[in-house]
C-alpha cells in the first residue's frame, strides 16, 4: 500500500505542531523567571491568566514567543525608514552585499580553479588533495583574523567579509564544476573530434553545457556558506552593521527578542538566495531546451 | 616537452642566470652577489646546465632534486641577510618554475605509465604543499612583512612549540569536551529521529523539506542564545554542535534509508525478513554511504560550530576565545599557531571518519574503484 502525499500539507502541520511546541516551551523556560520577577517586585495575587499573559510578553525571555519575534521583524522591516540604523531590511541589506560580492568571486574563482584542474593533470594531482584539505580546516577561526588584520592596513567594510564568503563559496563550485567538466562521455568526446572540433569548441559546445547542472548545485550549496561567512565576518566589529553585528550586539545587552528577529532575517536572506538559484537554473536548463523534471 | 613544460623551462632558465647577475642580499652595507656563497652558484649552474642538456626532454628526478637542493639553499640563506634583493626573487621563481615543471614531468611519466602511481603520485601534492610554504617563508622573511600582517611559519612554528602547555588547554577545552559530545550528541540523535521517522510517510514528507531548508540556514547564529541558556562553559558549544550536525544526519540518513532498490526489498520480502531484519541487514548497510557523508560533512561542522561559539563567551580557554583574544593582542603568530592546530585536528578527524568509511563501505564503487 502505497500512499502518496503532496508535502505542502504534511510540512504545514509538522510548521504548526512546531509553533504550538515553541509556545509551550516558552512558557515553561519563561514561567519561573515571571514568578521571580514578581517576587522581587512585591505584586502578589496574580491570576494565572495575567502571569500567563506576562510571561508570553517578557521584555527579555529567555526565550522569546512566535508573536514577539514577529512583531519585532514587523517593527523593524516594516516600520523603519530602509536607511535607518534601526531597520533591519539595512543590516539584512550590508550582509547581502558582501555574500553577494563573495559568492561572485568564489564562484568565479571555483570555475576557474576547476577548468585548470581538468585541462592540466599536474595542477589537478597537485592542488586537488590541498583543496579538499583546505575545506576539513575550521576556517572560520580565522574570520576575525581577516578582518582585524585587513583592518589594520586601512581595508574594511564589504572587502574583508567577502573575502570569507569567498573562501567558504568556492569549494563546492570546484568540486562540483571538476566532475561536471568531466562528465562528457567518451562517446560524445569522439564525436567532436571527428567534427574536428577545436578545443575551444568542444568547451564551448559540450563540456560547458553538460557541467551547467552540476555548476547550479553548488551554487545552491555556494551561495548558502557564503551567507555564514558574511554573518561570521561580522562578529568581530563589534556594533557595527550587518546582521552579525545585530546577533553580537543582542548576545551582549540580552535583547533575546533581537537575536532571534536577526536568525530569522538571516534564515530568509538564505531562503531567499537559495530559490533565487533555483529559478536561475529552472530559467537556464529551459532555455537550454531541456525538458522539465 | 609540451608547451607549458618549454615555457616553465624557459622561465627558470632565464630567472637563474639573472639570479647569478644580480645581487641577492643587502648585508649591512653590502650587496651579496651569488658567487659570494657557493652553495647557491652552484646548485644555480647546476639548473642552467640541466635545463640546456635537458631541453628536448627533461628527467622529472633530476628537475626535482635540483628544485629541493634550490629551496633546501634559498631557506638557509634567509638568515644571513638583512633583506632580499632582485637575485633572490630571480632564484625563487626559478626554483618555483622548477618545482611546477618536476609535477608537469612526474604527472605525465605516471599517466604513460612509466612510474608506478602508489609511492610516485603523493609526491606531488607533498611539493606542491613544500613549494607553497617555502615560498611563504621566503617572502615574509625576505621582503620583511610586518609580523602583524603575516608570520613566516618558521615563527608560527616557534610559538606553537613555546606554547605546548596553553594550546593542549585549549584543545581539551575545545575539541574534546565542546566537539566530540556535541558531535557524537548531534549525530547520534539525528540518526536515531531518521530511523523514528522513517516509518511514517507523513513526518517524512513533512520533515524533510524542513530538514532540507534549515541544513542550508546560516545555523551558526544560534550561538548567542546558546550561551545564554547553557552558560559559558563547554555545554553551550556542544549544544551548538548538536544543533548543527542534526540536521544533515537528519536529511542523509533518510536519504539512505531510501536508497536500497525495490528488488533488494522484495527479496527481503520473499524471505519473510521483518522490519528489524530488513533494517539491519540491507537497508542500513545501503545507507551506509548517506551517512558517512553526512559524518564527513559534521566533521567539519562541528568544529566550526565550537570555535565561533567561543566567540560569543567563554571561560578563559578554548581555541576560539584564544583566537578572539589574541587577535585583540595582534598577536598573529599565537592566532596562527591555534589555526595550524585547528586545521591539524580538522584534518585528523576527517581522515579518521574516511578510515572508518573505508573499512564499513568497502564494497561501494567509490571505495573499490581507487580515485574517485
Amino acid at each position: 500500500m502505497k500512499k502518496s502525499y503532496g508535502s505542502t500539507i504534511p510540512v504545514l502541520i509538522v510548521l504548526g505542531v512546531i509553533v504550538v511546541l515553541w509556545y509551550g516551551s516558552a512558557v515553561l523556560m519563561n514561567w519561573s523567571r515571571q514568578s521571580d520577577f514578581y517576587q522581587r517586585t512585591d505584586v502578589t495575587g496574580v491570576s494565572f491568566s495575567q502571569q500567563l499573559n506576562d510571561v508570553l510578553n517578557q521584555a527579555k525571555p529567555l526565550l522569546p514567543t512566535p508573536h514577539q519575534v514577529a512583531g519585532e521583524l514587523w517593527k523593524t522591516v516594516a516600520q523603519q525608514a530602509v536607511t535607518s540604523k534601526r531597520s533591519l531590511v539595512y543590516h539584512g541589506w550590508i550582509t547581502l552585499s558582501a555574500t553577494l560580492l563573495g559568492f561572485v568571486f568564489g564562484t568565479a574563482l571555483g570555475i576557474g580553479l576547476a577548468l585548470f584542474i581538468v585541462y592540466n593533470n599536474a595542477m589537478d594531482r597537485s592542488m586537488m588533495p590541498w583543496i579538499i584539505a583546505s575545506q576539513t580546516v575550521p576556517i572560520l577561526a580565522i574570520a576575525p583574523m581577516i578582518i582585524v588584520v585587513l583592518n589594520a592596513v586601512g581595508i574594511s567594510g564589504l572587502i574583508p567579509k567577502a573575502i570569507i564568503s569567498t573562501y567558504l563559496s568556492f569549494f563546492p563550485v570546484v568540486v562540483g564544476m571538476v566532475k561536471g567538466f568531466r562528465s562528457p562521455e567518451a562517446i560524445q568526446m569522439d564525436l567532436l573530434h571527428t567534427y574536428n572540433a577545436s578545443p575551444y569548441q568542444t568547451f564551448i559546445k559540450l563540456r560547458w553545457p553538460i557541467a551547467l547542472p552540476y555548476l547550479f548545485t553548488s551554487m545552491k550549496v555556494g551561495v548558502a556558506a557564503s551567507l555564514v561567512g558574511a554573518i561570521v565576518g561580522e562578529l568581530p566589529a563589534g556594533g557595527g552593521s550587518g546582521l552579525g553585528a545585530r546577533l553580537l550586539a543582542g548576545s551582549y545587552y540580552g535583547q533575546t527578542v533581537q537575536i532571534w528577529s536577526a536568525l530569522f532575517a538571516a534564515a530568509a536572506l538564505a531562503g531567499g538566495l537559495i530559490i533565487i538559484v533555483s529559478l536561475a537554473e529552472r530559467l537556464t536548463i529551459r532555455h537550454m531546451g531541456a525538458r522539465s523534471a | 616537452m609540451s608547451r607549458l613544460q618549454n615555457i616553465l623551462a624557459v622561465i627558470a632558465g632565464l630567472m637563474a642566470l639573472l639570479a647569478l647577475a644580480l645581487p641577492y642580499g643587502q648585508i649591512g652595507d653590502m650587496q651579496a652577489m651569488s658567487w659570494n656563497h657557493w652553495p647557491l652558484i652552484l646548485v644555480l649552474l647546476a639548473s642552467v646546465a640541466a635545463l640546456i642538456v635537458w631541453y628536448r626532454d627533461m628527467p622529472f628526478a633530476a628537475v626535482g632534486v635540483l628544485a629541493a637542493l634550490g629551496g633546501v639553499v634559498l631557506m638557509e640563506l634567509l638568515p644571513q641577510f638583512d633583506y632580499a634583493l632582485g637575485g633572490y626573487w630571480a632564484a625563487l621563481v626559478a626554483f618555483w618554475a622548477m618545482a611546477w615543471l618536476f609535477a608537469e614531468r612526474l604527472s605525465r611519466a605516471i599517466a604513460k605509465g612509466k612510474v608506478a602511481e602508489r609511492p610516485y603520485g603523493i609526491l606531488i601534492p607533498l611539493i606542491f604543499g613544500a613549494a607553497i610554504l617555502t615560498v611563504w617563508e621566503a617572502i615574509t622573511l625576505g621582503a620583511n612583512i610586518p609580523k602583524v600582517l603575516l608570520p613566516a611559519p618558521s615563527a608560527i612554528w616557534d610559538v606553537l612549540l613555546a606554547n605546548v602547555p596553553i594550546l593542549v588547554a585549549d584543545f581539551q577545552q575545545t575539541f574534546i569536551k565542546a566537539v566530540l559530545i556535541g558531535y557524537g550528541l548531534g549525530c547520534g540523535v539525528g540518526f536515531a529521529v531518521a530511523i523514528a521517522i522513517d516509518r511514517s510517510p507523513f513526518l517524512k514528507a513533512g520533515l524533510l523539506p524542513l530538514g532540507n531548508f534549515v541544513s542550508a540556514l546560516p545555523l551558526i547564529g544560534i550561538a548567542p542564545i546558546m550561551v545564554m541558556w547553557f552558560g559559558f562553559d563547554w555545554p553551550s558549544k556542544a549544544a551548538v554542535v548538536v544543533i548543527m550536525t542534526f540536521f544533515p544526519m537528519l536529511v542523509n540518513t533518510i536519504a539512505g534509508l531510501n536508497g536500497s532498490g525495490e528488488m533488494e526489498r522484495d527479496l527481503m520480502r520473499t524471505y519473510a525478513a521483518g522490519y528489524w531484519q530488513t533494517l539491519f541487514k540491507l537497508r542500513l548497510p545501503a545507507a551506509a554511504p548517506f551517512i558517512f557523508n553526512a559524518l564527513k560533512i559534521n566533521s567539519t561542522l562541528a568544529l566550526i560550530g565550537a570555535i565561533v561559539a567561543e566567540f560569543f563567551g567563554t571561560p578563559i580557554v578554548g581555541m576560539g576565545f584564544r583566537i578572539s583574544s589574541e587577535i585583540g593582542k595582534l598577536n598573529v603568530d599565537m592566532v596562527w599557531a591555534e589555526i595550524a592546530m585547528a586545521a591539524v585536528a580538522g584534518s585528523v578527524f576527517y581522515w579518521v571518519v574516511v578510515l572508518i568509511e573505508r573499512a564499513v563501505t568497502f564494497w561501494h564503487p567509490s571505495v573499490r574503484g581507487g580515485r574517485a
